[in-house]
Protein backbone atom coordinates (compact mmCIF):
# COMPACT_ATOMS: atom_id res chain seq x y z
CA UNK A 1 0.00 0.00 0.00
CA UNK A 2 1.32 3.69 -0.69
CA UNK A 3 2.32 4.95 2.21
CA UNK A 4 1.04 9.18 3.03
CA UNK A 5 3.06 11.53 1.15
CA UNK A 6 4.63 13.99 3.36
CA UNK A 7 6.54 16.35 1.45
CA UNK A 8 8.87 19.05 1.59
CA UNK A 9 10.83 22.02 -0.98
CA UNK A 10 14.37 23.45 -0.43
CA UNK A 11 14.99 26.32 -2.26
CA UNK A 12 18.40 27.90 -2.97
CA UNK A 13 17.95 31.50 -3.98
CA UNK A 14 20.08 33.15 -6.20
CA UNK A 15 21.91 36.32 -4.58
CA UNK A 16 23.59 39.60 -5.62
CA UNK A 17 25.16 42.37 -3.96
CA UNK A 18 23.70 45.65 -5.18
CA UNK A 19 26.39 48.49 -4.84
CA UNK A 20 28.83 46.33 -2.57
CA UNK A 21 31.42 43.58 -2.81
CA UNK A 22 30.53 40.32 -4.11
CA UNK A 23 31.07 37.98 -1.40
CA UNK A 24 27.53 35.48 -1.71
CA UNK A 25 28.27 33.60 1.48
CA UNK A 26 28.86 36.68 3.31
CA UNK A 27 25.80 38.12 1.96
CA UNK A 28 23.64 34.82 2.48
CA UNK A 29 24.94 34.71 6.21
CA UNK A 30 24.03 38.40 6.57
CA UNK A 31 20.64 38.27 5.00
CA UNK A 32 19.65 35.10 7.23
CA UNK A 33 20.85 36.67 10.73
CA UNK A 34 19.22 39.71 9.62
CA UNK A 35 15.95 37.92 9.76
CA UNK A 36 16.68 35.63 12.68
CA UNK A 37 17.49 38.42 14.89
CA UNK A 38 14.52 40.06 13.96
CA UNK A 39 12.29 37.21 14.30
CA UNK A 40 13.42 34.79 16.75
CA UNK A 41 15.52 33.57 19.17
CA UNK A 42 18.34 31.78 17.30
CA UNK A 43 18.59 28.04 17.61
CA UNK A 44 21.19 26.41 15.94
CA UNK A 45 20.52 23.37 13.66
CA UNK A 46 21.38 19.77 15.36
CA UNK A 47 23.72 18.01 12.80
CA UNK A 48 23.54 14.60 14.20
CA UNK A 49 21.57 13.07 11.53
CA UNK A 50 23.36 14.43 8.29
CA UNK A 51 24.50 11.85 6.33
CA UNK A 52 24.71 13.52 2.61
CA UNK A 53 27.15 10.43 1.57
CA UNK A 54 25.02 7.79 1.97
CA UNK A 55 23.80 6.35 -0.86
CA UNK A 56 20.31 4.52 -1.76
CA UNK A 57 22.12 1.97 -4.02
CA UNK A 58 23.74 0.32 -0.76
CA UNK A 59 26.95 2.20 -0.23
CA UNK A 60 29.03 5.27 0.81
CA UNK A 61 30.62 7.34 -0.91
CA UNK A 62 34.14 9.06 0.17
CA UNK A 63 34.45 12.64 -0.68
CA UNK A 64 30.59 12.91 -0.55
CA UNK A 65 29.40 16.06 -0.40
CA UNK A 66 30.77 18.19 2.64
CA UNK A 67 28.42 19.47 5.26
CA UNK A 68 29.20 23.12 6.11
CA UNK A 69 29.01 22.86 10.02
CA UNK A 70 30.02 26.63 10.07
CA UNK A 71 27.46 28.54 8.05
CA UNK A 72 24.63 29.88 8.79
CA UNK A 73 21.57 27.21 10.10
CA UNK A 74 18.44 28.37 12.00
CA UNK A 75 14.95 26.47 12.45
CA UNK A 76 11.99 29.00 12.45
CA UNK A 77 8.87 28.35 14.83
CA UNK A 78 7.31 27.25 11.29
CA UNK A 79 9.03 24.29 11.50
CA UNK A 80 11.10 25.42 8.31
CA UNK A 81 15.43 25.14 8.10
CA UNK A 82 16.95 28.47 7.24
CA UNK A 83 20.85 28.34 6.30
CA UNK A 84 23.11 29.46 4.09
CA UNK A 85 24.32 26.55 1.68
CA UNK A 86 27.37 26.56 -0.86
CA UNK A 87 26.89 30.19 -1.52
CA UNK A 88 23.56 30.65 -1.86
CA UNK A 89 20.99 31.38 0.94
CA UNK A 90 18.33 27.92 1.54
CA UNK A 91 14.81 27.55 2.79
CA UNK A 92 13.88 24.04 3.46
CA UNK A 93 9.94 23.74 4.06
CA UNK A 94 8.67 22.13 6.96
CA UNK A 95 7.29 18.56 6.32
CA UNK A 96 3.72 18.97 4.43
CA UNK A 97 1.21 16.32 4.88
CA UNK A 98 -0.90 18.09 1.96
CA UNK A 99 0.15 19.46 -1.19
CA UNK A 100 -1.49 22.82 -1.43
CA UNK A 101 -0.30 23.31 2.36
CA UNK A 102 3.26 22.66 0.90
CA UNK A 103 2.76 25.44 -2.17
CA UNK A 104 1.96 27.31 1.21
CA UNK A 105 4.69 27.04 3.12
CA UNK A 106 6.85 27.57 -0.23
CA UNK A 107 5.19 30.53 -0.57
CA UNK A 108 5.73 31.55 2.90
CA UNK A 109 9.44 31.30 2.19
CA UNK A 110 9.20 33.66 -0.81
CA UNK A 111 8.03 36.11 1.96
CA UNK A 112 10.66 35.52 4.19
CA UNK A 113 12.99 36.08 2.07
CA UNK A 114 11.81 39.20 1.44
CA UNK A 115 11.58 40.13 4.38
CA UNK A 116 15.17 39.04 5.43
CA UNK A 117 16.20 41.81 2.04
CA UNK A 118 14.16 44.22 3.50
CA UNK A 119 15.86 43.69 7.60
CA UNK A 120 19.22 43.19 5.87
CA UNK A 121 19.13 46.75 5.08
CA UNK A 122 19.66 48.06 7.89
CA UNK A 123 22.77 46.44 8.71
CA UNK A 124 24.19 47.35 5.31
CA UNK A 125 25.67 50.27 3.85
CA UNK A 126 23.06 53.06 2.62
CA UNK A 127 23.81 52.15 -1.07
CA UNK A 128 24.27 48.59 -0.69
CA UNK A 129 21.23 46.28 -1.43
CA UNK A 130 20.98 42.91 -1.50
CA UNK A 131 19.25 40.61 -4.77
CA UNK A 132 17.12 37.59 -4.66
CA UNK A 133 16.52 35.87 -7.54
CA UNK A 134 13.79 32.56 -7.34
CA UNK A 135 15.62 30.50 -10.21
CA UNK A 136 18.47 27.95 -10.48
CA UNK A 137 20.46 29.42 -13.26
CA UNK A 138 22.72 32.43 -13.94
CA UNK A 139 22.92 31.64 -17.47
CA UNK A 140 26.76 31.30 -17.52
CA UNK A 141 26.81 27.71 -16.51
CA UNK A 142 26.01 27.71 -12.57
CA UNK A 143 23.51 26.28 -11.45
CA UNK A 144 21.85 25.88 -7.81
CA UNK A 145 19.11 23.84 -6.90
CA UNK A 146 14.94 23.57 -6.13
CA UNK A 147 15.03 20.35 -4.33
CA UNK A 148 11.56 18.00 -3.92
CA UNK A 149 11.24 15.81 -1.16
CA UNK A 150 8.29 12.68 -0.58
CA UNK A 151 8.60 10.38 1.90
CA UNK A 152 8.30 6.81 0.33
CA UNK A 153 7.93 3.14 1.27
CA UNK A 154 11.52 1.26 2.01
CA UNK A 155 10.06 -1.77 0.62
CA UNK A 156 9.81 -0.63 -2.82
CA UNK A 157 12.69 -1.39 -4.53
CA UNK A 158 15.21 1.05 -5.46
CA UNK A 159 15.94 -0.11 -8.84
CA UNK A 160 12.68 -0.11 -10.01
CA UNK A 161 11.33 3.07 -8.09
CA UNK A 162 14.57 4.86 -10.52
CA UNK A 163 12.83 3.27 -13.51
CA UNK A 164 9.42 3.75 -12.61
CA UNK A 165 9.95 7.81 -12.01
CA UNK A 166 12.61 8.91 -14.86
CA UNK A 167 9.93 8.99 -17.76
CA UNK A 168 8.00 11.49 -15.33
CA UNK A 169 11.52 13.48 -14.22
CA UNK A 170 12.70 13.67 -18.19
CA UNK A 171 8.81 14.79 -19.20
CA UNK A 172 6.56 16.62 -16.74
CA UNK A 173 9.13 20.01 -17.51
CA UNK A 174 6.44 20.76 -20.11
CA UNK A 175 4.20 22.30 -17.49
CA UNK A 176 7.25 22.65 -14.20
CA UNK A 177 9.34 24.54 -16.57
CA UNK A 178 10.14 27.69 -15.55
CA UNK A 179 11.64 28.76 -18.80
CA UNK A 180 14.91 30.13 -20.17
CA UNK A 181 16.41 32.10 -22.41
CA UNK A 182 18.96 30.35 -24.19
CA UNK A 183 21.03 27.27 -23.38
CA UNK A 184 23.58 26.83 -21.48
CA UNK A 185 24.26 22.75 -22.59
CA UNK A 186 28.20 23.09 -23.99
CA UNK A 187 28.24 23.46 -27.44
CA UNK A 188 24.79 24.71 -27.89
CA UNK A 189 24.45 28.54 -28.62
CA UNK A 190 21.52 30.71 -28.04
CA UNK A 191 20.98 30.49 -32.12
CA UNK A 192 20.65 26.59 -31.51
CA UNK A 193 18.29 27.26 -28.47
CA UNK A 194 16.65 30.77 -28.10
CA UNK A 195 14.38 30.16 -25.69
CA UNK A 196 13.95 26.09 -23.68
CA UNK A 197 11.28 25.13 -21.26
CA UNK A 198 13.69 24.27 -18.13
CA UNK A 199 15.84 26.11 -16.46
CA UNK A 200 17.93 22.96 -15.41
CA UNK A 201 17.74 20.52 -17.86
CA UNK A 202 21.28 21.73 -19.39
CA UNK A 203 22.54 20.42 -16.01
CA UNK A 204 21.90 16.73 -16.27
CA UNK A 205 24.22 14.35 -16.68
CA UNK A 206 23.58 11.08 -15.54
CA UNK A 207 20.75 8.53 -14.97
CA UNK A 208 21.17 7.72 -11.33
CA UNK A 209 23.39 8.84 -8.71
CA UNK A 210 24.85 10.83 -5.53
CA UNK A 211 25.81 13.86 -6.81
CA UNK A 212 24.25 16.90 -6.66
CA UNK A 213 26.78 19.81 -7.89
CA UNK A 214 28.71 18.11 -10.65
CA UNK A 215 27.01 15.07 -12.78
CA UNK A 216 23.91 15.58 -12.00
CA UNK A 217 21.91 12.89 -12.00
CA UNK A 218 17.95 12.98 -13.17
CA UNK A 219 17.74 10.77 -10.01
CA UNK A 220 19.44 11.74 -7.34
CA UNK A 221 20.56 8.53 -4.59
CA UNK A 222 21.22 10.25 -1.12
CA UNK A 223 19.88 8.40 1.35
CA UNK A 224 19.07 10.23 4.28
CA UNK A 225 15.79 9.33 5.54
CA UNK A 226 15.29 11.83 8.15
CA UNK A 227 13.18 9.36 10.23
CA UNK A 228 12.73 5.42 10.55
CA UNK A 229 15.06 3.99 7.82
CA UNK A 230 14.05 0.73 8.40
CA UNK A 231 10.39 1.65 7.18
CA UNK A 232 10.70 5.02 5.05
CA UNK A 233 12.49 6.36 2.37
CA UNK A 234 12.99 10.03 1.34
CA UNK A 235 13.16 10.62 -2.06
CA UNK A 236 15.00 13.71 -2.63
CA UNK A 237 14.50 14.78 -5.87
CA UNK A 238 16.52 17.35 -7.75
CA UNK A 239 15.62 17.52 -11.45
CA UNK A 240 12.98 20.04 -10.56
CA UNK A 241 12.67 24.46 -11.10
CA UNK A 242 12.06 26.82 -8.66
CA UNK A 243 8.68 27.97 -9.99
CA UNK A 244 7.16 31.74 -9.26
CA UNK A 245 3.65 30.11 -9.94
CA UNK A 246 1.93 28.40 -7.31
CA UNK A 247 -0.01 25.87 -9.49
CA UNK A 248 2.79 24.92 -11.65
CA UNK A 249 4.59 24.23 -8.11
CA UNK A 250 1.19 22.20 -6.65
CA UNK A 251 1.65 20.20 -10.02
CA UNK A 252 5.36 19.61 -9.65
CA UNK A 253 4.37 17.94 -6.03
CA UNK A 254 1.27 16.73 -6.79
CA UNK A 255 1.66 14.78 -9.86
CA UNK A 256 4.74 13.59 -8.57
CA UNK A 257 3.57 12.52 -4.98
CA UNK A 258 0.39 10.78 -7.20
CA UNK A 259 3.50 8.48 -9.49
CA UNK A 260 5.39 7.95 -6.62
CA UNK A 261 1.82 6.44 -5.14
CA UNK A 262 1.63 4.43 -8.19
CA UNK A 263 4.44 2.49 -8.12
CA UNK A 264 4.54 1.86 -4.06
CA UNK A 265 0.95 0.16 -5.12
CA UNK A 266 2.36 -1.07 -8.37
CA UNK A 267 0.20 0.41 -10.83
CA UNK A 268 2.88 2.13 -12.87
CA UNK A 269 2.26 1.89 -16.38
CA UNK A 270 5.04 -0.69 -17.21
CA UNK A 271 5.71 -0.08 -21.05
CA UNK A 272 7.23 4.11 -20.41
CA UNK A 273 10.58 3.05 -19.65
CA UNK A 274 13.18 5.38 -21.73
CA UNK A 275 15.82 4.45 -24.17
CA UNK A 276 18.41 7.54 -22.97
CA UNK A 277 16.93 9.38 -20.68
CA UNK A 278 19.65 12.11 -20.40
CA UNK A 279 19.55 13.38 -23.66
CA UNK A 280 15.62 13.00 -23.45
CA UNK A 281 15.39 15.70 -20.92
CA UNK A 282 17.01 18.19 -23.33
CA UNK A 283 15.42 17.63 -26.20
CA UNK A 284 12.23 18.05 -23.87
CA UNK A 285 13.62 21.15 -22.88
CA UNK A 286 15.16 22.41 -25.89
CA UNK A 287 11.20 22.17 -27.71
CA UNK A 288 9.20 25.15 -26.68
CA UNK A 289 7.20 23.40 -29.84
CA UNK A 290 6.43 20.38 -28.14
CA UNK A 291 6.90 18.37 -30.85
CA UNK A 292 9.71 16.50 -30.83
CA UNK A 293 9.18 13.03 -30.05
CA UNK A 294 11.67 10.90 -27.47
CA UNK A 295 12.62 7.00 -27.69
CA UNK A 296 11.21 4.98 -25.26
CA UNK A 297 13.40 1.43 -24.55
CA UNK A 298 10.35 -0.84 -26.31
CA UNK A 299 11.01 1.29 -29.75
CA UNK A 300 8.18 3.37 -29.73
CA UNK A 301 8.46 7.31 -29.87
CA UNK A 302 6.70 9.35 -27.81
CA UNK A 303 6.24 13.28 -27.37
CA UNK A 304 6.72 14.44 -23.42
CA UNK A 305 2.53 14.97 -23.85
CA UNK A 306 2.16 11.83 -24.70
CA UNK A 307 4.26 10.22 -22.21
CA UNK A 308 2.69 12.58 -19.84
CA UNK A 309 -1.45 11.61 -20.99
CA UNK A 310 -0.06 7.87 -20.31
CA UNK A 311 0.60 8.76 -16.86
CA UNK A 312 -2.66 10.78 -16.12
CA UNK A 313 -4.60 8.20 -18.08
CA UNK A 314 -3.02 5.42 -15.66
CA UNK A 315 -3.26 7.64 -12.49
CA UNK A 316 -7.00 8.41 -13.58
CA UNK A 317 -7.27 4.02 -13.73
CA UNK A 318 -5.98 4.23 -10.43
CA UNK A 319 -8.06 6.42 -8.91
CA UNK A 320 -11.20 5.10 -10.19
CA UNK A 321 -10.34 1.61 -9.04
CA UNK A 322 -8.78 2.09 -5.52
CA UNK A 323 -8.58 5.74 -5.19
CA UNK A 324 -5.42 7.99 -3.62
CA UNK A 325 -5.77 8.27 0.03
CA UNK A 326 -1.94 8.30 0.06
CA UNK A 327 -2.12 12.27 -1.62
CA UNK A 328 -4.19 14.88 -0.06
CA UNK A 329 -5.79 16.94 -2.39
CA UNK A 330 -5.60 13.87 -4.86
CA UNK A 331 -8.25 14.63 -6.90
CA UNK A 332 -8.19 18.38 -7.74
CA UNK A 333 -4.53 17.94 -8.51
CA UNK A 334 -5.48 14.95 -11.61
CA UNK A 335 -8.17 17.33 -12.87
CA UNK A 336 -5.46 20.64 -13.13
CA UNK A 337 -3.03 17.74 -14.50
CA UNK A 338 -5.90 17.08 -17.15
CA UNK A 339 -6.40 20.76 -17.81
CA UNK A 340 -2.94 21.64 -18.45
CA UNK A 341 -2.10 19.04 -20.69
CA UNK A 342 -5.37 19.70 -22.75
CA UNK A 343 -3.88 23.30 -22.61
CA UNK A 344 -0.50 22.62 -23.51
CA UNK A 345 -1.49 20.28 -26.78
CA UNK A 346 -3.76 22.82 -28.02
CA UNK A 347 -3.85 26.62 -26.88
CA UNK A 348 -0.87 27.31 -25.26
CA UNK A 349 -2.41 31.11 -24.21
CA UNK A 350 -5.16 28.72 -22.10
CA UNK A 351 -1.76 27.87 -19.60
CA UNK A 352 -0.35 30.77 -19.53
CA UNK A 353 -1.84 31.85 -16.25
CA UNK A 354 0.01 28.16 -14.22
CA UNK A 355 3.16 27.22 -16.77
CA UNK A 356 6.20 29.80 -15.91
CA UNK A 357 8.07 29.05 -19.30
CA UNK A 358 4.45 29.86 -20.98
CA UNK A 359 4.00 32.46 -19.16
CA UNK A 360 7.60 33.68 -19.85
CA UNK A 361 8.28 32.99 -23.33
CA UNK A 362 5.16 35.16 -24.27
CA UNK A 363 6.32 38.65 -22.05
CA UNK A 364 9.50 37.43 -24.10
CA UNK A 365 8.16 37.45 -27.08
CA UNK A 366 6.01 40.43 -26.85
CA UNK A 367 8.99 42.47 -25.74
CA UNK A 368 11.46 41.57 -28.46
CA UNK A 369 8.16 42.10 -31.03
CA UNK A 370 8.16 45.63 -29.60
CA UNK A 371 11.86 46.67 -29.57
CA UNK A 372 11.97 45.14 -33.13
CA UNK A 373 14.43 42.70 -31.32
CA UNK A 374 15.20 39.60 -34.01
CA UNK A 375 17.44 37.15 -32.58
CA UNK A 376 19.08 37.64 -28.88
CA UNK A 377 19.48 40.96 -27.39
CA UNK A 378 20.77 40.58 -23.73
CA UNK A 379 17.54 42.63 -22.59
CA UNK A 380 15.76 39.34 -23.17
CA UNK A 381 18.12 37.83 -20.42
CA UNK A 382 17.42 40.74 -18.42
CA UNK A 383 13.82 39.91 -18.78
CA UNK A 384 13.93 36.08 -18.24
CA UNK A 385 16.16 36.29 -14.69
CA UNK A 386 13.75 39.34 -13.54
CA UNK A 387 10.87 37.43 -14.12
CA UNK A 388 12.46 35.75 -10.53
CA UNK A 389 13.43 38.87 -9.00
CA UNK A 390 11.93 38.93 -5.13
CA UNK A 391 11.62 42.51 -5.44
CA UNK A 392 8.07 43.26 -5.89
CA UNK A 393 8.99 46.34 -7.74
CA UNK A 394 10.96 44.62 -10.12
CA UNK A 395 9.43 40.82 -10.48
CA UNK A 396 8.13 40.24 -13.82
CA UNK A 397 6.27 37.28 -13.13
CA UNK A 398 3.82 38.82 -10.51
CA UNK A 399 2.79 40.80 -13.39
CA UNK A 400 1.68 38.35 -15.44
CA UNK A 401 -1.64 37.37 -14.07
CA UNK A 402 -0.44 34.04 -12.57
CA UNK A 403 -3.55 32.13 -10.83
CA UNK A 404 -2.73 32.19 -7.31
CA UNK A 405 -4.21 29.07 -4.81
CA UNK A 406 -3.06 30.24 -1.26
CA UNK A 407 -4.10 33.67 0.25
CA UNK A 408 -2.47 36.36 1.95
CA UNK A 409 -3.71 35.49 5.33
CA UNK A 410 -2.41 31.95 5.18
CA UNK A 411 0.79 32.73 3.68
CA UNK A 412 1.18 35.19 6.22
CA UNK A 413 0.05 32.97 9.26
CA UNK A 414 3.03 30.10 7.67
CA UNK A 415 6.07 32.54 8.20
CA UNK A 416 5.54 31.89 11.80
CA UNK A 417 3.10 28.80 12.51
CA UNK A 418 4.03 25.00 11.95
CA UNK A 419 1.58 23.32 10.07
CA UNK A 420 -0.42 20.81 11.94
CA UNK A 421 -0.16 17.79 10.20
CA UNK A 422 3.44 16.48 10.64
CA UNK A 423 6.20 16.56 13.35
CA UNK A 424 7.02 19.91 12.18
CA UNK A 425 4.11 21.07 14.55
CA UNK A 426 6.06 19.68 17.85
CA UNK A 427 9.44 21.30 16.24
CA UNK A 428 7.59 24.60 15.77
CA UNK A 429 5.83 24.64 18.45
CA UNK A 430 8.26 24.36 21.13
CA UNK A 431 10.62 26.86 19.67
CA UNK A 432 7.70 29.19 19.80
CA UNK A 433 6.96 28.30 23.18
CA UNK A 434 10.28 27.90 24.82
CA UNK A 435 12.88 29.39 22.84
CA UNK A 436 15.59 28.98 25.61
CA UNK A 437 15.26 25.12 26.31
CA UNK A 438 15.47 24.03 22.98
CA UNK A 439 19.26 23.88 22.14
CA UNK A 440 19.04 22.22 18.88
CA UNK A 441 16.94 21.22 16.24
CA UNK A 442 16.77 18.89 12.99
CA UNK A 443 14.23 17.17 10.88
CA UNK A 444 13.82 14.16 13.25
CA UNK A 445 14.85 15.29 16.84
CA UNK A 446 14.93 18.34 19.34
CA UNK A 447 17.75 18.36 21.88
CA UNK A 448 16.06 20.10 25.21
CA UNK A 449 17.48 21.82 27.94
CA UNK A 450 15.40 20.89 31.04
CA UNK A 451 17.40 22.56 33.46
CA UNK A 452 19.11 19.95 35.87
CA UNK A 453 19.03 16.73 34.26
CA UNK A 454 21.89 16.49 30.93
CA UNK A 455 20.16 17.28 27.38
CA UNK A 456 17.47 15.56 26.78
CA UNK A 457 16.90 14.35 22.83
CA UNK A 458 13.37 14.04 21.46
CA UNK A 459 13.08 11.79 19.07
CA UNK A 460 10.62 11.87 16.21
CA UNK A 461 11.51 9.44 13.43
CA UNK A 462 7.22 9.59 12.91
CA UNK A 463 6.55 12.23 10.55
CA UNK A 464 3.21 11.71 11.08
CA UNK A 465 3.61 11.87 14.89
CA UNK A 466 4.12 15.19 16.51
CA UNK A 467 0.98 16.72 14.89
CA UNK A 468 -1.38 19.16 16.39
CA UNK A 469 -4.07 16.16 16.76
CA UNK A 470 -1.43 14.35 19.27
CA UNK A 471 0.56 16.76 20.72
CA UNK A 472 -1.01 20.01 20.28
CA UNK A 473 -3.23 19.48 23.64
CA UNK A 474 -0.15 18.73 25.71
CA UNK A 475 1.98 21.49 24.73
CA UNK A 476 -0.52 23.77 25.54
CA UNK A 477 -1.58 22.64 28.76
CA UNK A 478 2.50 22.11 29.72
CA UNK A 479 3.71 25.85 31.43
CA UNK A 480 7.33 24.56 31.45
CA UNK A 481 9.51 21.97 29.10
CA UNK A 482 10.29 19.99 32.08
CA UNK A 483 6.54 19.53 32.79
CA UNK A 484 5.83 19.12 28.96
CA UNK A 485 8.98 16.29 29.08
CA UNK A 486 7.48 15.00 31.65
CA UNK A 487 3.93 14.71 29.99
CA UNK A 488 5.23 12.86 26.98
CA UNK A 489 6.60 10.51 28.92
CA UNK A 490 3.85 9.43 30.46
CA UNK A 491 2.12 9.70 26.96
CA UNK A 492 2.32 6.16 25.09
CA UNK A 493 2.74 7.61 21.91
CA UNK A 494 3.33 11.27 20.25
CA UNK B 1 1.80 -2.91 -27.33
CA UNK B 2 -1.44 -2.96 -25.63
CA UNK B 3 -0.77 0.48 -24.28
CA UNK B 4 -1.87 2.95 -27.20
CA UNK B 5 -0.99 6.53 -27.67
CA UNK B 6 -3.97 9.15 -27.61
CA UNK B 7 -2.43 11.86 -29.63
CA UNK B 8 -2.68 15.03 -27.82
CA UNK B 9 -6.41 14.35 -26.99
CA UNK B 10 -7.40 15.66 -23.74
CA UNK B 11 -8.58 13.06 -21.73
CA UNK B 12 -11.35 14.60 -20.84
CA UNK B 13 -12.83 14.20 -24.17
CA UNK B 14 -12.35 10.77 -23.55
CA UNK B 15 -13.56 10.32 -20.64
CA UNK B 16 -17.91 9.71 -20.32
CA UNK B 17 -17.91 8.86 -16.84
CA UNK B 18 -17.12 12.60 -15.35
CA UNK B 19 -17.53 15.88 -16.19
CA UNK B 20 -14.92 17.72 -17.12
CA UNK B 21 -12.80 19.88 -14.67
CA UNK B 22 -13.66 23.04 -14.64
CA UNK B 23 -10.45 25.02 -12.90
CA UNK B 24 -9.74 27.06 -15.84
CA UNK B 25 -12.68 29.99 -17.07
CA UNK B 26 -13.49 30.43 -20.56
CA UNK B 27 -11.57 32.96 -22.37
CA UNK B 28 -14.30 35.48 -22.99
CA UNK B 29 -11.82 38.05 -23.64
CA UNK B 30 -11.49 39.98 -26.90
CA UNK B 31 -8.39 39.92 -28.89
CA UNK B 32 -8.43 43.54 -28.89
CA UNK B 33 -8.62 43.79 -25.14
CA UNK B 34 -5.76 41.25 -24.73
CA UNK B 35 -3.67 43.46 -27.38
CA UNK B 36 -4.44 46.55 -25.27
CA UNK B 37 -3.25 44.48 -21.75
CA UNK B 38 -0.12 43.17 -23.41
CA UNK B 39 0.71 46.96 -24.41
CA UNK B 40 0.32 47.57 -20.63
CA UNK B 41 2.29 45.39 -19.59
CA UNK B 42 4.72 46.27 -21.91
CA UNK B 43 5.20 49.74 -20.74
CA UNK B 44 5.12 48.92 -17.18
CA UNK B 45 7.99 45.96 -18.30
CA UNK B 46 10.15 48.73 -20.08
CA UNK B 47 9.69 50.54 -16.58
CA UNK B 48 10.71 47.60 -14.34
CA UNK B 49 13.11 46.31 -16.34
CA UNK B 50 16.61 47.13 -15.55
CA UNK B 51 17.94 50.75 -17.30
CA UNK B 52 21.73 48.73 -17.75
CA UNK B 53 20.31 45.37 -19.16
CA UNK B 54 24.01 44.56 -20.03
CA UNK B 55 25.65 45.10 -16.87
CA UNK B 56 22.66 43.51 -14.92
CA UNK B 57 23.39 40.27 -16.89
CA UNK B 58 27.20 40.79 -16.54
CA UNK B 59 26.85 41.09 -13.21
CA UNK B 60 24.37 38.25 -12.65
CA UNK B 61 26.63 35.34 -11.43
CA UNK B 62 26.53 32.99 -8.97
CA UNK B 63 28.17 30.06 -7.92
CA UNK B 64 27.01 26.48 -8.35
CA UNK B 65 25.27 25.14 -5.75
CA UNK B 66 23.05 22.02 -3.81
Amino acid sequence: MAIPKVVGIETEYGILVKGGESNPVLASSVLINAYVAATSPRIGWDFDDERPGSDARGFTLDGGPDVEMHLVNSVLTNGARYYVDHAHPEISTPECRGIREAVVYDRAAEEIVRRSMEYSRSLLADDVELLLYKNNSDGKGNSYGCHENYLIDRAVPFGRLVADITPHFVTRQVFTGAGKVGSEEPGTSIGDVPFQISQRADFFEEEVGLETTLKRPIVNTRDEPHCDPTKYRRLHVIVGDANMSEVATYLKLGTTAIVLAMIEDETFPGDLALANPVPAIRIVSHDPSLTRTIGLRDGRRMTALEVQWSLLEAARRHQKSRGFAAVEDADDVLDRWEVVLAGLASDRAKVADVVDWVAKERVVRAYADRHSIDGYDVRLKALDLQYHDMRPEKCIASRLGLRTITDADEVRAAMTEPPGTTRAYFRGRLLAKWPESVVAANWDSVVLDVGRDPLRRVPMMEPLRGTRELVGSLIDASESIVELVTRLGAAPEM
Amino acid sequence: MAERVHKQTPASERRSDAEAPTVTEPVTETGEKLKAELDELLDEIDEVLETNAEDFVKSYIQKGGE
